[in-house]
């Protein structure tokens, strides 16, 4: 039983994660209340955009954590998601403050549905992954 | 929901049909038999019987109404600019082609005497290849590359020479070839030299390869051909060539025939089965010696069972006949291109469907699944003008506005009655109860029958709305005037029409005793007006700080037009002088935006916002993005918005129920794609007047009529649109100026009777257990009088289940509008590349799935058949290629091309076409033309030309239609009689360049001419302005600039358009 830095970048990550899920738990449910009209776009854009930033940059923390463990198979399996966030922003409608989400095209039916679908997705890897770091971490406290 | 449709009564509906279907029973039968029929019947009837069919009134626009005489002999002669024009392009064409050519016409490097034999005729045809291949270079970089390498490997192999043909194929559209072209037809028209039966389709070579040795033809013999009977040239040197390429040379053929013998020959025939081998071999001298008897001999070999007969005569009825595109190049119909109607089988609900000038649906019928939508490769989609100003608009004021209690649907002509107390929607199929007093009719004053309702005889209807039906109590209309006084604004000249348009119109703004009006000036501060109680003369303030703008005093700044008239007009005569010694170059847009939307934000209303230069200070401040050295190439940057200033205002406009309108009156770049969003996303409009001068009096005119349209026009204040279709459809884009406020809401803070809207729409479930859908678009709006009204149309749309029937139900026009709009949002999100890729798949698709369709198989030989319902659709296609939104390579200022775009995205259908395809007439000879009679005035119908200068000729005088702005073209040697009687002028030299009316005259020619150009204003939105130009004007680039079907330096011809299409239609 060794407390070591992997291990901690792990349990870092399992408290990350968990705030994941429950990110993107909101944000499958914002757009769900978007496609059923119980929401103002504008509304629902000032609630998600403030969001959005901090998500990427939790993830991007315990990845970081993950590198400096030297953890390269856990930082594998999250590379794609990190490309596809820092592609994600770098595509975003031109606005002012941060975020990614437009008031006036997020009600177009192709957006709603990519976007729900993206918080499924991001859902389901973050569920795993959770689970992931658990074995990680329980792995690397009993290895010594 | 799924329920719902399984607890319908039985009883009540047999089959699943309404009782209204039910009882009558005529539900179209044929329409199965109509899918299974047309792809048959059109494999084996042959033209010469349809020819039998077709009466002769039915026959396609014939130019034949124009007599001999007026055709135009030789232009050439006459010195014609246009000759000239394309002579230019030859020249162009030639230098481009000699260094380009060698390499990538001959993939195999070898260079044969062969080919450069053909070269002096591509290069006297002024049409190269290599042309071709850059237009289309960027989007389909390797079509034409390969299918001219097939072309002439497929020649090579077979020791044949080049494929010249393309290019002698491709020549006639040329201007300059009508010269030749036209002297020829006198003599074509005696006994046809040219057999009326030339349909070259069945004297194609068929790929045997065998063949191709007896038809090349020893060369002293192409020699000794006669130089101007362009067919027989042609014919002889024509090559066999792989199947992509190998076309008849049909289009040079057709020009020289007489317009009589044009129509004579069906241009939808081209489906012929295979020709008879013997037909091939010894072709070429049968056709050059026999041609009339090889036809007769044709005719009655082909003679077909007459059930064909009778098939084709159906197909001919339902509209299903079919068009071989490169045999027909005059594809336009006589008189104005129709929408389709819609059949619902019974005639009292045809008669109660929507008008097609307000709703129309891309499709006559809806396919019943997706994946036949797929299939048919035609977008879904509908297009709605619901403000449009109608003459016959039923107003009703009830108590309770019948409407289903599950989806809110408004009661509408196509519900099923249960009974006399019950209703069912025919949107969610749920049964309603019906109030009382539904059953009262109040033109009878009886109780009764529901169905005498006028809800229920009209689709388009009128309700005024109880209270519950209001936020707030409907507010005054309210409209302030945001002025751009920078030194260009002020150079510009506009203040002056401005005002005094403003003064003539103040009574007749829209509104009641309520309404206000404000005024806010700006250059780099800003201006406010107070017109309080009591003053002499308005009080002018001066915020100087932009950066945080607030209001110099809290009222007086709006003020009630009828209290305060005096001091409006005042300070109406006195701001055209007031800013003439500022030198001030400075505009705060934004800072007056921000101003006017604290100013109205109580009670929401109109800005109107007049700007001439780009906004450099304060929010909202721009650069300048535009390139000018960029403005033909190919990729067109900076469409998005350079920052998100305008569209936040917007929203937090829209949400105040405060719309803003931009007249647009620049003289340099003003970053139209930013500045634009503060109208787009706010329910606005936008008028554009590039290098506006109040100097120039076409451009003056033209702003002081559409101001004058736009301060009188009906506007409704804090309008909501929502669009309810069937289930089993759902809205999935919405296009035109609004916020989607949830997924089938629009927020519309005004709306105006010229704002166009589309929407796609998807199929989400089957539709398979439907016999009709519905669409229904109810606009909720606070008129300028304060009343709450609810403007609802329906339309109702059968379903379909074949392939076939659903391409022959296409409606082109609305087709191209919304494709349009499709192309602008696929141009801002990804590149204009790419929208221009996309226009060209569509057409592609559509015509492979037409093909597909007819299920002939992909053999060679039949041209590029298209569905009468989708005949236009290459034609505009190519017309949106050479659009000022769409185009490259020619140079176009990006904020024209800008608000070019967002015209697509909000101007009602006719518009729309018209901007695209602008209608041209011959004008010369109305007095001649058929006439019909309205209001006792006889106004002549002359026959729509094809946008190409071979419609043209030097001895006559055209009239070009494009929207707002109509051009008469004067031929040089047109006659004088005309000069004097129609345009009252004494000889052609005597025609100035500044002519922008037309006199009127006491002589038929002008009173027809007249009468002839006030219908084609009375179906616009305002007065278009007029210019009349002769051939030999330095203006003639405007008119030359829209034939768009010929070729241009930077673009296909619609021919060549039409020929690569071919090369790709699997």
């Amino acid at each position: 039983m060794v407390f070591n830095f992997p291990a901690f970048s792990y349990i870092i990550a399992l408290i990350v994660d968990a705030f994941l899920i429950f990110f993107s738990l909101f944000h499958v449910i914002a757009f769900d209340e978007l496609k059923t009209d119980y929401k103002n776009p504008i509304d629902q854009c000032n609630s998600l955009n403030p969001l959005v930033l901090p998500e990427y940059l939790l993830h991007l923390l315990f990845n970081v954590l993950f590198a400096a463990a030297g953890e390269w198979y856990s930082l594998l399996i999250n590379m794609p998601l990190i490309a596809y966030h820092i592609n994600r922003y770098r595509t975003r409608p031109v606005m002012s403050g941060p975020g990614l989400y437009d008031p006036t095209s997020i009600m177009n039916a192709d957006t709603l549905t990519r976007c729900q679908r993206e918080g499924w997705i991001k859902l389901a890897f973050y569920l795993l992954s959770f689970f992931y770091y658990l074995y990680g971490m329980i792995y690397c406290l009993i290895s010594t | 929901m799924m329920n719902t449709q399984a607890n319908i009564p039985e009883q009540s509906l047999p089959n699943g049909l309404p009782p209204q279907f039910g009882r009558s029973n005529t539900i179209p039968t044929v329409l199965p038999f109509n899918g299974v029929d047309s792809s048959h019947s059109s494999r084996t009837s042959s033209p010469a019987d349809r020819l039998q069919q077709i009466p002769a009134s039915q026959l396609p626009p014939s130019r034949s109404a124009i007599p001999m005489s007026q055709l135009p002999p030789s232009v050439a002669k006459s010195g014609s600019n246009i000759g000239q024009i394309t002579q230019n392009y030859a020249n162009l064409n030639i230098s481009h082609m000699t260094p380009n050519t060698s390499p990538k016409i001959q993939p195999s490097g070898t260079s044969t005497p062969l080919v450069n034999a053909s070269k002096p005729e591509i290069s006297s045809e002024g049409i190269s290849p290599i042309r071709v291949q850059n237009t289309f270079m960027h989007s389909r970089p390797n079509n034409f590359e390969n299918a001219h390498a097939h072309a002439r490997n497929a020649s090579y192999t077979n020791g044949q020479p080049p494929p010249i043909v393309n290019q002698s194929q491709t020549a006639p559209l040329k201007p300059n070839e009508s010269n030749n072209l036209y002297t020829q037809k006198p003599v074509a028209n005696g006994p046809p030299e040219i057999p009326p039966f030339n349909n070259p389709s069945v004297l194609r070579p068929q790929p045997a390869p065998v063949m191709y040795q007896s038809v090349a033809l020893p060369a002293p013999q192409l020699n000794s051909v006669r130089p101007n009977n362009r067919v027989t040239a042609v014919r002889p040197s024509y090559p066999p060539m792989g199947p992509q390429v190998s076309q008849p040379p049909q289009i040079p053929l057709q020009p020289s025939i007489p317009p009589q013998q044009q129509t004579s020959v069906p241009p939808k025939t081209n489906r012929y089965p295979q020709p008879a081998p013997q037909f091939q071999t010894n072709l070429p001298t049968q056709y050059q010696n026999f041609g009339g008897t090889m036809q007769q001999n044709f005719q009655n070999q082909r003679m077909p069972p007459p059930a064909n007969i009778v098939q084709s005569g159906f197909n001919k009825m339902w509209g299903q006949e079919n068009f071989d595109l490169l045999q027909c190049p005059n594809i336009l119909p006589p008189n104005k291109v129709e929408a389709p109607r819609i059949h619902l089988g019974q005639d009292y609900l045809d008669a109660a469907n929507c008008s097609s000038d307000i709703f129309r649906c891309t499709m006559t019928k809806i396919p019943e699944t997706s994946s036949l939508l797929q299939k048919s490769r035609l977008p879904l989609g509908i297009l709605i003008h619901p403000f449009k100003d109608l003459d016959h608009l039923p107003v009703i004021q009830c108590s309770t506005i019948v409407r289903c209690r599950a989806c809110r649907t408004y009661i509408n002509p196509f519900v099923f009655f249960v009974d006399m107390k019950r209703w069912k929607c025919n949107l969610c199929y749920r049964v309603n109860e019906l109030p009382e007093e539904f059953q009262f009719d109040p033109v009878t004053k009886t109780y009764g029958d529901p169905s005498r309702r006028p809800e229920i005889k009209s689709s388009t209807i009128e309700y005024i709305a109880p209270s519950e039906y209001m936020l707030r109590p409907p507010q005054p209309a309210v409209y302030l005037f945001l002025l751009d006084v920078s030194h260009a604004a002020i150079e510009s000249g506009y203040l002056h029409t401005f005002c005094n348009v403003l003064t003539t119109c103040l009574s007749d703004m829209p509104g009641d005793a309520r309404t206000q009006v404000g005024f806010i000036a700006y250059n780099s501060a800003l201006h406010f007006y107070c017109l309080a109680e009591g003053l002499s003369q308005p009080h002018e303030m001066i915020v100087l700080d932009v950066d945080d703008v607030f209001l110099p005093c809290p009222d007086n700044l709006v003020v009630n037009l009828s209290e305060r008239k005096e001091l409006v007009t005042d300070l109406l005569a006195q701001l055209p002088t007031r800013f003439l010694s500022s030198h001030d170059t400075g505009s705060a847009l934004g800072a007056a935006l921000q101003a006017a939307h604290k100013l109205i934000s109580c009670t929401g209303g109109r800005i109107t916002v007049f700007q001439a230069t780009l906004p450099t200070i304060g929010p909202g401040a721009l650069t300048v993005r535009e390139d000018p050295n960029q403005r033909a190439g190919i990729e067109v940057h900076n469409l998005n918005p350079a920052n998100d200033f305008y569209k936040r205002l917007a929203l937090e406009c829209s949400g105040q129920q405060i719309a803003v309108d931009l007249f647009i009156l620049n003289s340099q770049y003003v970053d139209l794609a930013t500045i634009s969003g503060i109208s787009r996303f706010s329910g606005g409009c936008m008028y554009h007047f590039p290098l506006f001068k109040a100097s120039r009096t076409l451009q003056a005119e033209h702003l002081e009529r559409s101001l004058k349209r736009y301060l009188t026009r009906k506007i409704g204040f804090e309008a909501v649109m929502r669009i309810r279709c069937t289930r089993g459809l759902s809205i999935h884009t919405f296009h035109g100026n609004f916020f989607v406020r949830s997924t089938d809401l629009l927020s519309l803070p005004n709306v105006n009777p010229e704002a166009g809207f589309g929407m796609q729409v998807s199929i989400d479930e089957s539709l398979s257990d439907l016999h009709t859908v519905c669409f229904q678009v109810a606009l909720l709006y606070t008129s300028s009088k304060g009343e709450r009204r609810i403007r609802v149309h329906t339309l109702c749309i059968p379903v379909a289940s074949t392939l076939s029937d659903i391409l022959a139900s296409a409606d082109q026009q609305c087709i191209v509008g919304l494709l349009a709009k499709m192309a602008v949002d696929r141009s801002m999100q990804s590149s204009l590349a790419d929208a221009r890729e996309a226009f060209l798949n569509v057409a592609i698709d559509i015509l492979s799935s037409y093909k597909l369709s007819l299920n002939m198989g992909t053999g060679e030989g039949s041209g590029l058949q298209v569905s009468n319902s989708l005949r236009l659709l290459p034609l505009y296609i190519s017309a949106l290629l050479k659009f000022v939104a769409f185009r490259t390579g020619t140079s176009t200022r990006l904020d024209d091309r800008v608000k070019a775009m967002c015209d697509m995205k909000t101007l009602p259908l006719y518009l729309l076409i018209q901007q695209i395809y602008p209608d041209l007439y011959p004008i010369h000879n109305l007095p001649e033309q058929n006439t019909i009679s309205k209001d006792g005035e006889l106004i002549p119908q002359p026959p729509q030309l094809q946008l190409s200068a071979r419609s043209l000729d030097s001895k006559g005088a055209f009239l070009m239609d494009a929207g707002e702005h109509m051009i008469i073209l004067v031929g040089p040697s047109v006659s004088d009689i005309f000069l004097n009687e129609a345009l009252g002028v004494p000889n052609y030299n005597a025609i100035t360049d500044q002519m922008y009316d037309l006199p009127i005259l006491d002589t038929l020619h002008n009173q027809r001419l007249n009468s002839f150009i006030n219908s084609l204003n009375e179906e616009k939105p305002f007065v278009a302005t007029l210019q009349i130009i002769k051939e030999n004007s330095p203006n003639r680039s405007l008119f030359i600039e829209r034939l768009i079907e010929d070729r241009i330096e930077t673009a296909l011809s619609y021919h060549e358009f039409l020929q690569h299409l071919k090369t790709q239609v699997k």
